[in-house]
């Protein structure tokens, strides 16, 4: 963001301009953030340094445990003290060093002069309160506005976040808003009193990669109109890349590098820069791959799904009878091949982990599935534990889904037990030759979930799966909770066991970027159906779906000088699946467009 | 990819000390080692009790009481000093330790393996099973407690262990509630979906990956219900349904002096010293427990 164009800037505060050029708005000089443990002080962030000029905005990359959100909260004034404090170093704003203010005086600063926004948007509002309430409480605290001037202002800053009909829209609930609605609430409220600088931590991490792309879009137009200094932290090169002016790197708590975006992006001076860019699965690289050679016609089909419907009641009225369905999925039909990746993309509430549900047991469904020829639906209880051994599931967040009461070791030989394969002695073998694996040591068999990083602990999900040999392995967002140099072995040893084992995989995500590298075909899926289904290269390089077109078009390039052309706004929301009884969706008949290449009619 | 960022396999995992036993972490905390003597204390004295004093726990001495008939302050001979009856206090605690501890352990424990069962079994299965129980423990709820208890009594020929049954079937609702709302949530978590798409089978999910996450609720419902069972039987006694006199508890030791509490503040500071010490000996073991045996606390300290 160019210095000229916060001038002529309309929203810019006069007494801004006064301080506009060289002089940082913020000034954090040799930071160090220490967490207290038995052990002595533990450093979180060590002799931090930046500055943040006026209108520009500011990258903080970095995996998990970097210390980047750390920074944010220091800033904030919210570290949780006493048990995490400033060591040393300042945080210059204004005249005053951030660190010694009392809590005061925060607070006044705190939303007023700087804002937040966090990853959750759900979390960070009051879910009891109307939008419209919480919005005018944050101007009211700040200002001695009436209730009126309060209550025009906080519609104000709605239409500023571009929400349709705001008027209607602060009477809503939270729950009421999608999750990128809810994130330019929460956008709204932090700029409704115009601050000098804006953190951001993550704010489009939890978000639909279209919606990310709007919601990033809309920062950026922000920052144009307010001139408002964005400090954006986040785990994604792509973001960074889209968003940033300047970048810092950080790696465990100390900068690795910073500098410019561009320069940064195109010649990293650092080892670690270097190798973080290059963990970031980028579009366009599957066809480099050697898989690419694989992706013939399957030789048989495991799996074969044909008309798979599954649809969820919801009751209403005083008797408690069925008034609405949800259609969650809807007559979706697809087969996957021997030793095949076929990959499920979509946004959330696209019905793609439903259908993992369904295929593993977990919510009744329709239709007809066959696993190697044999149904998998109507079989009695032996049938469906002899399925449950061929189809496996690796869920999207590890911890969640490993007992944390449970040693690993046993629970990798859980399944075993399950099926009665082996002796103890056996199991307890084949356990540690799974860990060895997967990249584990069986020294480590002993341990707790929690014991383990989060890459650790979906590789134990990983052995956990290949314990019972099964034909098929579901991976929910198996890597999306992982961060970029973590999920590229991850998907590493995913490849590697497909050739060891034969095995196929169900892959599920969200990531347009992550599925091109390892798919061997992928089926589009938007509002319970496939709209777009065929392999790999003809989804990603001759998409003829619009919504594929519109998922690929957000993908952020981590590649800041191929800043992306305006993307495409949608005004309002994703139509919701849920109909009245006795009418449904219309059913999108899928069209052959040559060599196995289906497409779903424009609707 | 080059080496430097690895933090995945290169991770410094805590390298694992071994892991003592159960028992000797426990013997590591000073707390939990005055809640074991504080235990340890009571039973031998319950126990021991005929050898501990030179007394017979329902015989009233002449010289027990003053000229006026007064009890009498704790002196070299009585040292806890005497009942209304002229009867020697400590002797009454000791003998009443045994009836507190079986209330305490046997009622207690009952209630608690009532409640956890019908909380458990609803909680998971939910559904009509799920309804019919816990409308049927609402019911209980609803009803006087009290009233239960009395009518059950007046149905049964008092003794001991038939109050420890109906104080059972009076204080397992609260267990069964809280442990009903914690396993529908669990059997939410993930984890159990996890066990599902394994083939897992119920009895599997609920006894291997549900029960265990519900020993920190049981033991805590666990010691707060001694000193609430050790008080329903006081109560008991005192409407006359709970454990007959002559036999001491430390319940109706309180209550049959209450009057002269005034005049003879020690008649009921004693007893009640007595249960508060036994609740906050069992508090104590409960704590250090339900720490030392949640695994996710482990490398944490």
């Amino acid at each position: 963001m160019s210095e000229t164009a916060i001038i002529a800037a309309p929203g810019a505060e006069t007494p801004g301009a006064a301080r506009t050029g060289d002089m940082p708005v913020l000034d954090v000089d040799r930071l160090t953030i220490v967490a207290r443990s038995p052990a002595g002080d533990t450093p979180l962030v060590e002799d931090l340094s930046f500055e943040l000029r006026r209108g520009e905005t500011l990258c903080i990359a970095g995996e998990s445990g970097s210390g980047k959100s750390m920074t944010s909260l220091a800033i904030m004034g919210l570290l949780p003290q006493p048990a995490v404090r400033v060591a040393a170093g300042s945080i210059r704003f204004g005249g005053d060093d951030l660190t010694s203010l009392d809590e005061r005086a925060m607070r006044r600063i705190r939303g007023d002069r700087i804002a937040m926004i966090f990853q959750e948007p759900m979390t960070s509002l009051n879910p009891v309160l109307s939008i419209g309430r919480q919005l005018i409480e944050a101007i009211e605290t700040h200002t001695s506005e009436t209730r009126t001037q309060s209550r025009a202002r906080a519609i104000e800053a709605l239409k500023a976040v571009r929400i349709p009909q705001a008027e209607q829209r602060m009477r809503q609930y939270p729950h009421e808003l999608s999750g990128g609605m809810r994130q330019r609430v929460m956008i709204a409220m932090a700029l409704a009193l115009r601050p000098d600088i804006l953190i951001a931590d993550e704010p489009t991490t939890a978000l639909d990669v279209t919606v990310q792309g709007e919601v990033l879009e809309l920062l950026r137009d922000l920052q144009r109109e307010f001139g408002t200094s964005i400090i954006l932290i986040t785990h994604d090169m792509g973001v960074v890349a889209e968003m940033a002016d300047r970048v810092i790197v950080m790696r465990q708590g100390r900068i690795v590098e910073a500098g410019e975006a561009i320069p940064l992006f195109s010649a990293p001076r650092e080892p670690y820069t270097r190798a973080l860019l290059d963990a970031v699965p980028r579009m366009g690289d599957g066809m480099k791959g050697t898989a690419a050679a694989r992706s013939v016609k399957p030789v048989k089909p495991i799996l074969s799904v044909d008309g798979l419907t599954v649809r969820f009641d919801i009751k209403g009225g005083l008797l408690g009878r069925t008034t609405h369905r949800v259609h969650a999925v809807e007559n979706v039909g697809f087969q996957i091949g021997n030793c095949e990746t076929f990959s499920l993309v979509g946004e959330s509430g696209c019905g793609k982990s439903t259908i993992a549900k369904a295929l593993t047991g977990l919510v009744p469904f329709t239709g007809n599935v066959r696993l190697d020829g044999v149904p998998v639906s109507g079989l009695d209880r032996e049938g469906r534990k002899r399925v449950r051994r061929d189809i496996q599931m690796i869920f999207q967040d590890p911890f969640a889904s490993l007992d944390p009461r449970m040693r690993v070791g046993d629970l990798v030989g859980e399944p075993m037990v399950i099926h009665g394969i082996g002796s103890a002695q056996e199991r307890r073998d084949r356990v540690a030759a799974l860990f060895e694996r997967v990249g584990l040591t069986a020294d480590q068999l002993d341990r707790y979930p929690h014991e383990f990083s989060g890459g650790q602990r979906q590789r134990i999900c990983i052995a956990r799966a290949l314990a019972l040999r099964p034909k098929l392995i579901i991976a929910d967002e198996s890597v999306s909770a992982l961060d970029v140099s973590v999920q590229a072995r991850v998907l590493e040893l995913l490849k590697e066991l497909q050739n060891d084992f034969g095995i196929a995989y169900l892959f599920i995500s969200h990531d347009m970027a992550v599925v091109e590298n390892i798919s061997d075909r992928v089926a589009v899926m938007y509002l319970g159906q496939i709209v777009e289904m065929g392999t790999r290269d003809q989804i990603f390089s001759d998409p003829r779906h619009p919504y594929t077109k519109r998922l690929i078009d957000a993908v952020p390039v981590p590649d800041p000088s191929r800043k992306r052309h305006r993307f495409p706004r949608m005004d309002s929301d994703i139509p919701s699946p849920v109909y009245p009884l006795g009418t449904g969706p219309v059913r999108n008949a899928l069209v052959d467009m040559g060599e196995g290449h289906l497409v779903g009619a424009v609707s | 990819m080059s080496e430097p960022i690895s933090p995945d396999l290169a991770a410094p995992v805590v390298s694992a000390p071994r892991y003592d036993s159960a028992w000797s972490r426990l013997l590591r905390r000073p707390l939990a080692i005055l809640g074991l003597v504080i235990i340890l204390a009571t039973v031998l004295g319950a126990v021991f009790a005929p050898w501990l004093t030179a007394f017979e726990p329902d015989a009233q001495m002449f010289d027990g009481l003053t000229i006026e008939g007064a009890p009498l302050p704790p002196d070299g001979k009585f040292w806890l000093g005497t009942d209304l009856l002229g009867r020697d206090l400590l002797t009454r605690i000791l003998y009443g330790a045994r009836t507190s501890l079986v209330i305490g352990i046997a009622a207690n424990g009952t209630a608690l393996i009532i409640g956890t069962l019908i909380g458990v079994t609803a909680g998971f299965f939910r559904g009509f099973v799920g309804a019919v129980l816990m409308r049927f423990t609402d019911l209980m709820m609803a009803f006087p407690a009290l009233l239960l208890a009395i009518c059950l009594a007046a149905i049964f020929q008092p003794s001991l262990w038939i109050v420890a049954m109906v104080i059972a079937l009076v204080n397992w609702v609260q267990t069964a509630r809280v442990i009903f709302t914690q396993t529908s949530s669990l059997a939410e978590r993930e984890f159990i979906d996890a066990e599902r798409t394994l083939g897992a089978g119920s009895v599997r999910i609920l006894f291997r990956h549900i029960l265990p996450h519900l020993v920190p609720t049981i033991i805590v419902w666990g010691t707060l219900g001694i000193s609430t069972t050790v008080l329903l039987e006081a109560t008991l006694s005192y409407l006359g349904v709970g454990v007959q006199p002559p036999t001491p508890s430390w319940g109706n030791i309180i209550f049959e002096n209450q009057t002269y509490f005034q005049a003879a503040p020690w008649l009921v500071f004693f007893p009640g010293m007595a249960i508060l010490a036994l609740a906050l000996g069992f508090n104590l073991v409960g704590d250090a427990l339900r720490d030392i045996l949640d695994p996710t606390q482990r490398g944490r300290e």
